[in-house]
């Protein structure tokens, strides 16, 4: 147990990996801009998504295996593993009627 | 009102399946509503503060607080989940036979309740941390009217506890000689999800980013976003495309758990007997 917790502080100390350049991508009315990104395969990427609605939003995505919750009126990195070519869709779960993507990956 | 019907009947599930799971493990053991209960109220406290301080726990740890505040309470589950399994290994036979009559070693069986609090605790705060920011959300918006929200989370509610008490009443039905070893095992099970989806948030963090690449992908059988994937994901970690890491995970918290449990067994050779002759 106690290994275990200094395990969790040297994590949490450590600076987290982040990829070259994020990616920009915004939300507002529930709606993601750009929408449909494309990248290189075998890379990891990192999406910077700004929520310019007043509310909270989930980005979601069983296909790229990521679930990050973004306040309203704030920001979040949303890391990707690397993927193979293909195509993944992700959303916003709480407006999934209108918060759709999709990463193209090449 | 669907969306907020469908959304908090998964989420309710999510929980309610572990809750299950929990109820069966302790069966028979004095009391254990009560830490069940106290799990749920505090999951519940949990997730509206986790909802209401989002933005402030993801900017911790330069923007990853939110993926390294998901992967402690899931390891800390873990922990509790294992702890709980070895602590059964020495005494779950004796408490199965003796505690109804005598209240053998409450004490400890108070111990292993409290593990189980947290684990039922983590659980709610998951789950219900997001139920809570979807429902703000769309409270704050106005664009349902509050009472469609209100019926639509009401009925999700419902539906996601009936499932889960279904699976607890099938639970039940195992005879009572084999219930533990049952629950044993859908807890090692439940253990090691938990840890492979740790590691993911971990990656997902920026930390721990080694074997991340896909090993299978199954999603083509049975997609996560199914019904039954999700299920299958809560129960027993499924997912339709694990990374190297995640799959390192889980074994090894199977690994562990038995290795413990069968030690465990070996330090207690008459709790493991078959009953006394009268």
């Amino acid at each position: 147990m106690r290994t275990l917790l200094l395990a969790f502080v040297a994590l949490a100390t450590a600076t987290p990996a982040l990829a070259d350049a994020p990616i920009e991508m915004t939300l507002k009315d529930h709606k993601f801009t750009p929408a449909q990104v494309t990248v290189k395969a075998g890379e990891p990427i990192t999406i910077h998504l700004t929520n310019k609605d007043a509310t909270a939003e989930e980005f979601d995505s069983s296909a790229l295996k990521v679930e990050k919750v973004v306040a309203g009126n704030s920001d979040g990195m949303v890391r990707i593993r690397p993927l193979s070519p293909g195509k993944y869709p992700f959303m916003g779960e709480y407006h999934s009627s209108t918060a759709q993507g999709v990463v193209i990956v090449k | 009102m669907l969306a907020t019907l469908v959304i908090v009947f998964r989420e309710v599930i999510e929980a309610g399946l572990i809750v299950g799971i929990v109820l069966a493990a302790t069966q028979g053991v004095p009391r254990r509503s009560l830490w069940v209960s106290y799990g749920i109220i505090g999951g519940v406290l949990g997730a509206c503060l986790v909802a209401a301080f989002a933005g402030e726990l993801a900017s911790l740890f330069e923007g990853s607080g939110q993926e390294i505040f998901n992967a402690t309470i899931l390891l800390l589950a873990v922990c509790m989940l294992t702890w709980h399994n070895v602590w059964m290994a020495g005494h779950g036979r004796e408490m199965a036979r003796e505690m109804k009559a005598v209240g053998a070693d409450v004490s400890a069986g108070k111990r292993s309740l409290a593990a189980l609090a947290i684990v039922v605790g983590v659980a709610v705060l998951r789950e219900g941390s997001e139920v809570v920011l979807f429902l703000y959300g769309i409270a704050s918006q106005g664009g349902t009217s509050q009472s469609a929200m209100l019926i639509g989370g009401a009925l999700g509610v419902a539906a996601g506890a009936g499932v889960s008490a279904l699976m607890f009443l099938g639970l039940l039905q195992i005879p009572a000689g084999k219930l533990f070893s049952v629950t044993a095992w859908l807890i090692t099970l439940l253990a090691a999800g938990m840890a492979a989806q740790a590691v993911l948030f971990l990656q997902q963090g920026g930390y721990l980013q080694v074997l991340q690449s896909t090993v299978w992908d199954t999603s083509w059988l049975l997609s996560q976003d199914s019904i039954a994937g999700r299920l299958l994901h809560t129960l027993i970690g499924y997912s339709d495309a694990p990374n190297g890491a995640q799959l390192i995970a889980y074994v090894a918290t199977i690994a562990i758990i038995m290795g413990l449990t069968r030690w465990e067994h070996a330090r207690h050779p008459r709790g493991n007997s078959i009953p006394k002759p009268a």
